[in-house]
């Protein structure tokens, strides 16, 4: 149990507080918090930084730590200077997050163990970075001190951000023994497109469109916590049939895409049968997408105050029907992959992230489930239907590639059962309400399992009831650095499977 | 080996009839716009509403610029309601202008020209560069490689090196960051080459056309030779695209 001396702010997923009544904490009590929330358990869900609404106002920070066995969200803010305390040493998982603070408000984080850039933009407030570059110099995308380590036979291996196939842009730095990789790393930025600061002041009318896209795989997942958040900013009840719809959405998302992984890792391990079939089969899963909405990817199904598009009659049997039909395919494509020996082979032991790896680096989604730590939103914060009808999160123990291609097996099988039972109890009524507007000077949370893992979104309006900040955190975020470690003492030649077996996002990570 | 085999007979013969049939689309999907271009109300709404900035009126002539439209599923531009989508998936052209749409016929793209039709008519190989697409576009053109479109029997291919390829194709609205790098991968393509821009982003910047950190796609930065339309654009209307370059269609 949490000790009540911790003066958070409790919420649920899809909660609100109002800041006019939240206290702010010193920067000592507010680490002590965050650290003891760590320490019995929870994980650090967002941190960041959110300029004060005067001219020359300092900048405030929110921690919001998920504590996931009592479906809570624990809020805290202070308000620091031009630079704080780095608790990176003590807590790694908010690496990312103290780099990406000073990076946005050149705000340095001191004693920082790794304080380089994350994606190479300008400071968004001030003059100066934190690294001293003139003002009107723009950081060049990969410039940065990396790790490196000299001796005899050692070398190092730059690749990208250009890769060999169809793939986004990012920049790995290997250091190598002859074949075998000491340290990687991962340096991204590449697909930055500004996402954050574009919805200052908004939302406005373009910003759906940029939700759907902050990582295009993942539209229903990022569509729908942007959703969300809007809903819990403006107090508006989704109706029922809504939320069934789109959990049917999230789902077949993730079954595209854990049914093309598994076809994309076929694939790199030559094993050709199940990488044919995996590619169409994902199409086929993309296909009842469109079949909804139009749209493959989901692109215009989910808006504020419900979905777009409803599920006649006709339509929810002929999509149940289809769901059968293609089940016994996918179902035969994947055993056939798993019941191969040299394909085992190739995936047991590769690439291996121990539990507590995971755990310090806050690693969450399918990256997670694999090491044995139990991470689902669905089932630890659940919205909509996933109340009543998710109770099947699956973990695997090895943290290897075989255990992340496991866990994405196994998630299928859940995911068409999940299919079949919330299409055969839809509830009547509309599917989509209006929507008013935003509450002045509150803060909302939304937390979505994506088909990666969570993705969180966290909302705050100003005296207007404007968005004066908007942080979104994709599953990728944390997991990039998961890949990293995976590679220690891998062969590089392992480097394509293992980073497959992630399945990362560059532009969810870049927004 | 007796389990892929059967497998593989349950799993059946996907490849699609493409080019000599037409796909079927889903009702729902939205392709090239539906409207008359002889707008009524003269009203210019629509060069206000679209987010995008895709529709304009001129001479109480209403187009839409199909390079920045994204197809949207809400489409809020014409207070009339006068905008629907048809089912019509083939939306490529080879000139800029040729995507501001009035309604009627549409442009579809005509072949290259002879010199590099002759070149690249049999075999084409290009080189994909990503630069700030969501990775929709991006899993679009991956998926021609797939049994069901089976880009190579049309002697399409995506190489791995610039230095292999005839061409590049880009998505995404290029980033400041992958800016140089965009231009690095096209000069390393040997001449005489082929640009081809998939999705609003790459022909426009998409949806994020006014951002800070993007260029608005490739249109300013290179000379392109095909346009392909859509956000993303259905994998048919770039395999359809690509056949009509090459003079396949
Ligand atoms: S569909 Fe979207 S982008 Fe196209 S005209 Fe309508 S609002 Fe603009
Ligand atoms: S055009 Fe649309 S689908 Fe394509 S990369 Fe841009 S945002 Fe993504």
């Amino acid at each position: 149990m949490m000790k009540n001396d911790l003066e958070a702010q409790l919420l649920k997923n899809g909660g609100t507080v109002d800041l006019s009544l939240m206290e702010s904490l010193g920067y000592d009590e507010f680490s002590r918090c965050l650290l003891a929330e760590v320490k019995a358990g929870g994980r650090v869900a967002a941190l960041f930084g959110v300029p004060g609404e005067g001219k020359n106002e300092g900048l405030e920070l929110f921690a919001l730590i998920a504590r996931d066995r009592s479906a809570q969200i624990a809020v805290y803010r202070t308000e620091v200077g031009t630079s704080f305390p780095s608790l990176t040493q003590s807590c790694p998982q908010i690496h990312l997050f103290e780099r990406e603070i000073a990076e946005q408000y050149g705000v340095t984080p001191t004693g920082h163990p790794w304080l380089k850039p994350l994606r190479f933009h300008r400071v968004w407030q001030g003059d100066t970075d934190v690294w001293g570059r003139p003002p009107d110099e723009r950081p060049r995308p990969g410039d940065m001190e990396f790790y490196r380590i000299e001796g005899e036979g050692v070398h190092e291996v730059a690749v990208g951000p250009v890769h060999a196939g169809i793939i986004e842009p990012g920049h790995f730095r290997f250091q190598c023994y002859g074949e075998k990789v000491m340290h990687l790393e991962i340096s991204l930025g590449y697909q930055h497109r500004a996402i954050e600061p574009m919805l200052l002041a908004g939302p406005h009318p373009f910003t759906m469109a940029q939700m759907e896209t902050i990582a295009g795989d993942t539209t229903i997942g990022h569509g729908l916590a942007y959703c969300q958040v809007i809903e819990a900013l403006s107090g508006c009840v989704v109706p029922e049939r809504a939320q069934s719809i789109r959990a049917m959405a999230l789902e077949l998302e993730r079954l595209a895409n854990h049914v093309g992984d598994i076809g994309a890792l076929a694939g790199d391990i030559g094993f050709l049968p199940t990488a044919s079939f995996c590619g169409r089969l994902r199409g086929d899963y993309l296909n009842l997408s469109a079949a909804l909405c139009g749209s493959r990817f989901g692109r215009g199904l989910v808006r504020p105050g419900g979905v777009l598009f409803d599920l006649d009659a006709t339509l929810a049997s002929g999509m149940q029907t289809r769901i059968d039909e293609i089940e016994g395919n996918t179902l035969g494509a994947l055993n056939l992959f798993f019941d191969e020996p040299s394909v085992l082979g190739r995936l047991e032991g590769t690439g291996r992230v121990s539990r507590s790896v995971a755990e310090d680096l806050g690693l969450v989604g399918v990256a997670a489930k694999a090491c044995g730590v139990p991470r689902d939103s669905r089932f630890f914060h659940p919205t909509g239907v996933y109340r009543q009808l998710f109770d099947e999160m699956i973990t695997e123990e090895t943290g290897d590639a075989m255990a992340r291609a496991h866990v994405r097996l196994r998630e299928t099988m859940v995911s068409i059962d999940l299919l079949r039972r919330i299409g055969t109890s839809l509830p009547a009524g509309p599917v989509k309400v209006p929507v008013g507007p935003l509450k002045a000077n509150t803060l909302a949370v939304s937390l979505v399992e994506g088909w990666r893992g969570e993705v969180v979104h966290v909302g705050i309006t100003d005296a207007g009831g404007r968005l004066r900040r908007y942080k979104i955190v994709d599953p990728s975020f944390h997991n990039w650095s998961g890949l990293a470690m995976a590679l220690r003492d891998e062969q590089i030649s392992d480097f394509p499977l293992c980073n497959k077996s992630f399945g990362l996002s560059y532009c969810g990570f870049d927004l | 080996m007796w389990r892929v085999i059967s497998e593989r007979f349950h799993q059946g013969f996907r490849t699609g009839k493409f080019p000599l049939e037409e796909p079927k689309l889903p009702p729902r999907f939205r392709g090239l716009p539906r409207f008359d271009g002889e707008c009524p109300s003269g009203c210019r709404a629509c060069e206000e509403l679209c987010p995008f900035g895709a529709c304009a009126v001129r001479e109480r002539k209403m187009a839409i610029d199909l390079g920045r439209c994204l197809f949207c599923a809400d489409c809020p531009a014409c207070p009339q309601g006068r905008i629907t989508f048809s089912n019509d998936y083939r939306l490529a052209v080879r000139r800029r202008q040729d995507l501001l749409y009035s309604g009627g016929a549409y442009p579809l793209a005509e072949p290259l020209e002879p010199a590099r039709l002759k070149l690249f008519g049999r075999s084409l190989k290009l080189r994909q560069v990503s630069a700030g697409g969501c990775n929709a576009c991006e899993a679009d053109c991956n998926v021609l490689n797939t049994l069901v479109f089976d880009l190579g029997r049309f002697g399409i291919q995506f190489v791995a090196s610039p230095r292999h390829a005839d061409g590049i194709l880009l998505t995404g609205p290029v980033t400041e960051n992958m800016r140089s790098a965009v231009l690095d991968t096209y000069e390393a393509v040997p001449g005489p080459k082929v640009v081809i821009a998939v999705g609003a982003c790459g022909v426009n910047g998409g949806p994020f056309v006014d951002s800070p950190e993007t260029n608005q796609g490739l249109g300013t930065l290179l000379p392109v030779d095909l346009y392909i339309p859509g956000c993303p654009p259905h994998p048919y209307t770039i395999l359809d695209g690509l056949l009509r370059l090459l003079g396949r269609r």
